[in-house]
């Protein structure tokens, strides 16, 4: 499976990339980071508990299930979170993250 | 001496019309919405640049949502709107957030919470595969994103959203491959006179039954779910339930929308010390709120989904009475014909909701039957048989108890999506009424934030 997430409509946006764990990836200006990655592949990161592919949950910002990094380390919800041209992504925190609470 | 401070916690329909009930008395107040924008979850609106119609994302409720978002719009100037900012926890009157301009602390005369609500989850064997959402993520990915969560979406599980998104899936072109309703038949029919205390919304509801029949998407009652198949790199492959005449359905798909109904977001108003109450119908705690949305805090008002489930019609009335209450505590005169409307509206829309909670049940007998190795807590990968040996091994019978042994509720969404079912466990595992095991308390911040800096407080 490539992608998961299917687009419907509204597919004439302008195009934007984003460089995802460093891989330039294709996407639509108002997609949150979520639909950017998920029309794309089939999860978003790894569980660090059950080792199996995470691709989120609610979509709503509240079960935390879709956390990525940007390369410089902070932490965002994929969900909640507006795709950027140009914006460089990581699926796993990187090493020099800044400190965060939860 | 400064204005006397009126915030405003949530911008959906609740808090939209709490908000313009405050304005039209003269009172800036400031409203804080963890969302891009305002609108709240069901008038959710789609980003800037998107060309959909109202009717296209709203449907039946079009002019609902056209009304709120203008209603918002024209207010916009008279307001202190602080968008993409989480208000992470209450204490002392202040409320402390953080967003876009970083860390903040707002001391309070009033407060009106208007928080919403999230899917309410009855764990099923597999819910952890990539895949699998929400009934509530499902929608959202359609309305703000124009997207499907899969290529074959089985909707499974109970209540309004089920017939809904799947409905609103099917019209937009998705491939809806199955509606899995844990719910019988007999329980609608058992709900219909409470059902016509809004005569409108059920027979929308209806609509929605013709429209999946139309669109030939299966519709099963009285399922029981029994696994959702998948693998641990590519996700869902499938679905099996038993049927209500015992036979074991399978039907392959690549996504899965699930719930069973909503479950309100009360950690502020807990934070904020409001006494909560078990609610037996629905199997919650409640926070307690007066005919006028006090709460037993003073000074702190409670509307819309966050305090109960009633939908939007009555979030709108709702937020609306909370607002006026409050100016009538702060010594305004307001209107009383406002007030008998607002709470009529709510009247009926309890009638209903009671209605609901008959016709879609949390099927509560389904916890009994997970097996050990079901993923319970999907945050930190704890099972349903991690839970009933720490409960067996520490005897205990209380939730907090629970879960400071077995880390259930203490993973990334604070037992959002597992504390219900969680305390259904521990219930059945020792024998007790789920209210005796107690609730899982809230803890600050109520979602994890990201500490940028210590925190400026504004007066
Ligand atoms: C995902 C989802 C989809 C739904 N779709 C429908 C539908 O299509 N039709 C229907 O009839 N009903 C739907 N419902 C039910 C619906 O939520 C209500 O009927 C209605 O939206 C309730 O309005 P409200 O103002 O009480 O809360 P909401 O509309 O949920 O608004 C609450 C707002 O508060 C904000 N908020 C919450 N906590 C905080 C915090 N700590 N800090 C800052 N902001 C905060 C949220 O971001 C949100 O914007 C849905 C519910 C959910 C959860
Ligand atoms: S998918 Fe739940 S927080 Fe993003």
């Amino acid at each position: 499976m490539s992608g998961r997430f299917v687009r419907l409509a509204e597919a004439g946006r302008a195009t934007i990339t984003l460089f995802v764990d460093g891989v330039p990836m294709r996407s639509l200006a108002g997609d949150t980071l979520m639909t950017a990655i998920l029309t794309a592949r089939a999860s978003l990161r790894r569980s660090e508990f059950g080792g199996e592919r995470r691709a989120g949950f609610c979509l709503m910002g509240a079960c935390q299930d879709c956390w990525i990094w940007t390369e410089d380390g902070n932490r965002l919800r994929a969900c909640s979170t507006p795709a950027v041209d140009g914006a460089r992504l990581c699926t796993q925190q990187p090493a020099t993250a800044w400190p965060t609470l939860s | 001496m400064a204005d006397p401070v009126v915030a405003v916690v949530g911008a959906g329909p609740a808090g939209v019309r709490a908000a313009a009930a405050l304005v039209a008395a003269g009172v800036r107040p400031v409203v804080i919405d963890e969302a891009m924008r305002a609108g709240g979850q069901i008038y959710r609106r789609q980003p800037e640049g998107f060309l959909r119609s109202y009717t296209d994302l709203y449907g039946s409720e079009a002019e609902r949502a056209r009304a709120v978002h203008d209603c918002f719009d024209a207010l916009r100037d008279r307001l202190d709107y602080r968008p993409q900012t989480l208000a992470w926890t209450i204490s002392d009157r202040r409320i402390f957030t953080s967003g876009p301009a970083g860390q903040h602390v707002l001391p309070f005369d009033a407060l009106i919470l208007c928080t919403g609500a999230t899917d309410r989850i009855m764990p099923v064997r597999g819910w952890h595969w990539a895949g699998c959402y929400s009934l509530g993520g499902a929608q959202i990915a359609l309305k703000a994103q124009a997207c499907a969560i899969g290529r074959r979406t089985v909707f499974m599980g109970a209540g309004p959203l089920l017939y809904l998104v799947a409905a609103q899936y099917a019209k937009a072109g998705a491939h809806v491959a199955a509606v899995l309703d844990t719910s019988p038949v007999s329980a609608s029919l058992a709900a219909l006179p409470r059902l016509l205390a809004q005569p409108a919304t059920l027979r929308v509801g209806m609509g929605l039954l013709r429209d999946l029949r139309r669109a030939g998407v299966p519709v099963h009652r009285g399922v029981t779910p029994m696994e959702i198949h998948g693998e641990p790199d590519h996700g869902v492959s499938g679905v099996s339930v038993r049927t209500s005449h015992g036979a074991i359905l399978a039907i392959d798909c690549d996504a899965v929308a699930m719930g069973h109904h909503l479950r309100p977001e009360t950690q502020l108003a807990e934070l904020a010390g409001c006494a909560f109450a078990f609610d037996r119908m629905i199997g919650q705690w409640l926070p307690v709120r007066d005919a006028d949305g006090r709460s037993s805090q003073p000074g702190v008002y409670l509307a819309g989904d966050g305090a109960r489930i009633l939908g939007a019609v009555a979030a709108e009335a709702a937020g609306e009475l909370a607002a006026l209450t409050t100016l009538d505590d702060r010594g305004h005169r307001v209107c009383e014909t406002a007030r008998q409307d607002a709470k009529r509206t709510i009247a009926r829309a309890r009638r209903f909701a009671e209605g609901l909670a008959r016709a879609f049940p949390w099927p509560r007998e389904q916890i009994s039957r997970l097996d050990n190795a079901t993923i319970l807590c999907r945050c930190e990968a704890i099972t349903v048989g991690d839970l009933r040996r720490s409960i067996a091994e520490t005897e205990t019978d209380e939730a907090n108890r629970a879960k400071a042994f077995s880390r259930v509720g203490m993973g990334r969404c604070q037992g959002r999506y597992c504390g219900l079912a969680a305390a259904e466990l521990i219930s059945a595992a020792v024998g007790t009424p789920v209210e005796a095991v107690g609730r899982l308390r809230a803890a600050a911040p109520v979602k994890p934030i990201v500490i940028a800096s210590g925190g400026r407080c504004e007066r």
